[in-house]
């Protein structure tokens, strides 16, 4: 494996670093070995939170993000993190104050599905870089290669209240490549972008659009069992490669492989063995409920995890099943009959998985769904309670935020309002499921990123600067 | 009592209701801000008869207590393909666009909508009770006639046949027509000729015909309506200038009723449209410059509308991903909620539901829908809540004066799978 790679240099290392303290020297220690390794992220992030104010909100209606909340409560943001919420919380001299009296605060909302960037707007042909449909497999493309950072529709899902989001690739490939969690703050790069420390998907998908794609050009997969037979055996193959690397990397821990036994690195199979060493997260298109349950089978037959199923309008069928697999499903409030896969899409979905006890989350897949994810979550509430499910509001908001930042594997840095997570929080101008709220402050890292009273902290991409409309209130 | 008679005379084919008065309940009646409170609306026989506060029930009127309930007229989707596409991705059941026909302004959606959709009952259930049924354009810029039909489940269906041409100008009509917008501006002017010239002598049509003509005899036929104003023309166009060139029609052909469609850029010509009477179908939510001809999109479009005096409706529209009918509302909502951000424009209350009632009617001349008054037809919505609010819904719906069943293929369903637990049999069993 290769994270115990790294743990055994290290290891190695810091005996060497104590040995230097003995007052007697042993032998010197032999140089740990030198072992090849995929890198685990040679595109780091360079995104650096920009500058933050102590700022204290008061006297607002606070939906942590967690399931709590707090009427006429407090939130003191500090170093770009969440430093202190409750009833009242110190006031630090020098700080800004804001009076949020009759408003709302609530964790910054994550947007576990969009594909801002890669399908940006305008969306012309030159723009369509969302799907490498060459191959049925292509786990070796990274969406953030194709991310173009001036997407206006960055500046409007942070206008939205949206502090994180996933890009994905689309659905044209059963392996559709790998996903990248970014931040709304436009960067010059797609790296100055990227969420810190956040791990990497791989997008999967099931069911119509593969086996239509590649069915049409008369190749495999054109049926649902061409889908399942094409992933499994990428799955041998990636199982194989996997095994591989772990012999090479047993033997060059003994000290009998040199660096040029390492096995060739492939890209595609190193996505995929992410995956297998649970790195990478599966983030699985999936709309019926039949097919969601093929792929979990397939998912232990190859000893890997689903992380979310996405669109998965069918989960309601299945939630206790989703429950008892601990997997997410990332849905609509009411899309459905658009294509035959969706046919049976209900409103209650959301609802009836949360009132299961699987993890629900809202998303998006839609740049304008993106700006407005509390409204999408508002009707899937009243949804509910017409069933007879009755869902607190600020429950429903883990959908919007901690449920996709644990879809995400961020949920220790943000997600919720707690103490020491990142300062990524929303101040709206009424209650956030009212059609008529509006973010009016949105912080990421405790940076004031949006404030609708500001034009000078509304930002506009480098598309929209001196084009027609430029300036007005989108 | 003389035009009760008469009311009751001309709605003897939609409605058999018995006398029906709801009560207590606050009217937003789809005209103006005021709100009536504790108001009685009275219909019988498919018609509105009597409209006001506190007003005394005819004996043996069917009461409907509500108090504390909003009542709207029924919601009409000014754009929408509600019974045209069953499964928009499942062609053979989708009617919308017919790309291999030789005909197109002469398509007839009439004889494609379908009472049984299943999306009907779903739309109903969100208050919506008439929708304005447009094809797409696909063999050329024309994409043939919309009806308006009701949502009833017990019909009549088709409202009025034929009642709008739907055409593509812009981006759209440019590919439709070849691949330039002078293309486009060719064809729509030779389309419009050819049909004067078959109006003028239908039977010299033929015989007139050059070989190098591009109108078929049944689409000349059908631009007929449209020239003469019978039909409102609905043109999809989103950029200014596009908008502005489409104004000029209302010069060349004085009859025509064009109706601007999308119009993602209509604010910056608002005055314009405003000085040429000429109404819009748009949609509240369009904030992104989708293509280069919509770079000034802004949810501000249709308050600058608004307060420039033109008619302004909100339609089903395409480029907002899931858009349904059932959340015209919402939208309509949204609208309003745009006017309370600093440097927004957006619509009052009153305004954003005539949006989404009044104004449809009154741009597709259906005089007898859109408000809460006398003599119109009874589609009424009864909401637990304010309409244009995410969780509202309506607690009752009627058309025609009909109560409406207040079920859906999607209620039986979540009813299906509310509990998962195994029983005796699989769940595809009655319970």
């Amino acid at each position: 494996m290769v994270m115990r790679a790294y743990v055994v240099m290290a290891v190695a290392l810091a005996t060497a670093a104590a040995a230097k303290d003995k007052p007697a020297p042993p032998p010197p220690p032999a140089p740990p070995p030198e072992i090849i390794a995929a890198p685990k992220d040679p595109w780091p992030s360079q995104y650096k939170p920009y500058p933050a104010r102590t700022t204290v909100i008061r006297g607002a209606t606070i939906y942590d993000g967690a399931g709590n909340r707090i009427d006429g409560g407090m939130i003191r943001l500090d170093g770009g993190k969440v430093a202190e919420i409750g009833a009242a919380v110190a006031i630090p001299d020098g700080a800004t104050v804001i009076d949020a009296t009759g408003k709302y605060v609530t964790a910054g909302i994550i947007d576990i599905h969009s594909h801002l960037g890669v399908y940006p707007s305008p969306g012309v042909e030159a723009h369509s870089d969302g799907n490498e449909g060459t191959s049925p497999a292509r786990p070796e493309v990274w969406a953030e290669h194709s991310v173009w950072p001036q997407d206006p529709g960055f500046s409007r899902a942070l206008a939205g209240g949206i502090t994180a989001l996933h890009v994905l690739p689309g659905s044209a490939n059963l392996f559709g490549g790998r996903g990248t969690t970014l931040k709304p703050v436009y960067g010059r790069s797609v790296q100055e972008m990227k969420f810190p420390g956040a791990p990497y998907s791989l997008k999967m998908a099931c069911g119509e659009n593969p086996k239509r794609v590649y069915g049409n050009r008369n190749q495999m997969p054109s049926t649902r069992m061409g889908n399942i037979a094409y992933a499994r055996q990428l799955w041998s193959d990636a199982t194989a490669y996997k095994r591989r690397w772990d012999d090479y990397t047993r033997r060059a821990q003994a000290g009998t492989a040199k660096p040029t036994d390492a096995p060739r690195r492939e890209l595609a199979l190193d996505t995929m063995m992410g995956v297998l060493n649970g790195e990478i997260l599966v983030q699985n298109h999936c709309y019926r409920a039949d097919e969601m349950a093929n792929v979990i089978s397939m998912a232990r037959e190859f000893n890997y995890k689903v992380t979310t199923f996405h669109h998965a309008v069918e989960s309601y069928k299945i939630a206790d099943m989703l429950k008892a697999e601990g997997i997410c499903s990332a849905m609509w409030a009411d899309w459905y009959g658009f294509k035959m896969e969706s046919f049976d899409g209900i409103k209650e979905n959301i609802a009836l998985v949360h009132n299961a006890g699987a993890c629900a989350i809202v998303h998006s897949d839609d740049e304008n769904g993106i700006q407005r994810l509390n409204q999408e979550a508002s009707k899937a509430l009243a949804a509910g309670r017409r069933l007879g499910i009755n869902v607190p509001p600020e429950t429903a908001w883990t959908w919007l935020s901690l449920n996709p930042a644990k879809g995400l594997g961020i949920s220790d840095k943000t997600g919720s309002l707690e103490v020491g997570k990142a300062a990524d929080v929303v101040l709206w101008s009424a209650e956030p499921f009212s059609v008529y709220a509006r973010p009016m402050n949105v912080w990421i890292d405790g940076a004031l990123m949006y404030d609708w009273g500001d034009p000078k902290r509304r930002p506009t991409s480098d598309f929209e600067l001196g084009q027609p409309g430029v300036g007005e209130v989108k | 009592m003389k035009r009760l008679l008469l009311t009751a005379a001309l709605a003897a084919t939609p409605a058999l209701a018995a006398p029906t008065a709801i009560t207590g309940a606050t009217l937003m009646t789809g005209q103006g801000d005021a709100v009536i409170a504790n108001a009685t609306l009275i219909f019988d026989n498919g018609r509105i008869t009597a409209v006001g506060a506190g007003l005394p029930v005819p004996a043996g009127a069917t009461v409907v207590e509500a108090r504390g309930r909003i009542v709207t007229p029924g919601i009409i989707a000014a754009a929408s393909d509600v019974g045209l596409s069953e499964v928009n991705g499942v062609r053979e059941s989708n009617d919308s666009a017919a790309r291999q026909s030789a005909f197109s302004a002469a398509l007839d959606m009439s004889t494609a909508i379908n009472p049984r959709s299943m999306h009907i009952p779903v739309n109903r259930l969100g208050g919506i009770t008439r929708a304005v049924v447009v094809p797409d354009s696909a063999s050329t810029i024309f994409g043939g006639q919309g009806a308006v039909i009701s949502l009833s489940a017990t019909g009549p269906t088709l409202t009025r046949a034929r009642a709008v041409q739907y055409m593509e100008m812009g981006e759209n009509g440019a590919r439709l027509a070849g691949g330039s917008r002078p293309a486009a501006w060719a064809q729509l002017a030779n389309m419009l000729a050819e049909a004067q010239r078959y109006a003028a002598n239908p039977a010299l049509f033929d015989r007139g015909q050059d070989s190098g003509s591009l109108a078929k005899r049944l689409d000349a036929e059908a631009l007929g309506p449209v020239l003469d104003g019978r039909q409102a023309l609905l043109i999809h166009v989103e950029r200014a200038s596009d908008i502005s060139e489409v104004l000029k029609l209302k010069g060349r052909y004085p009859a025509m009723r064009p109706v601007l469609v999308g119009a993602r850029e209509a604010w910056l010509v608002a005055g314009e449209i405003a000085k040429a009477g000429v109404p819009v179908i748009t949609h509240s939510l369009y904030d992104l410059p989708d293509d280069f001809e919509s770079l000034a999109a802004s949810r501000n479009n249709i308050g600058h509308l608004q307060a420039a005096g033109v008619t302004v409706a909100l339609g089903a529209l395409g480029g907002i991903g899931g858009t349904a009918p059932f959340n015209l509302p919402a939208y309509a909502g949204n609208a309003v909620a745009q006017g309370l951000v600093p440097g927004g424009k957006g619509l009052t209350k009153g305004q954003a539901l005539a949006a989404i009632t009044a104004n449809p009617a009154r741009i597709m001349e259906l005089a007898d829908l859109g408000t809460l008054a006398v003599g119109k037809r009874a589609d009424v919505v009864i909401w637990d809540g304010d309409p244009l609010e995410l969780q509202s819904a309506p607690v009752a719906v009627y058309i025609d004066g009909v109560t409406q069943p207040m079920t859906s293929r999607q209620t039986e369903l979540a009813n299906r799978y509310k509990a998962l637990g195994r029983t005796d049999l699989p769940l595809q069993y009655p319970r």
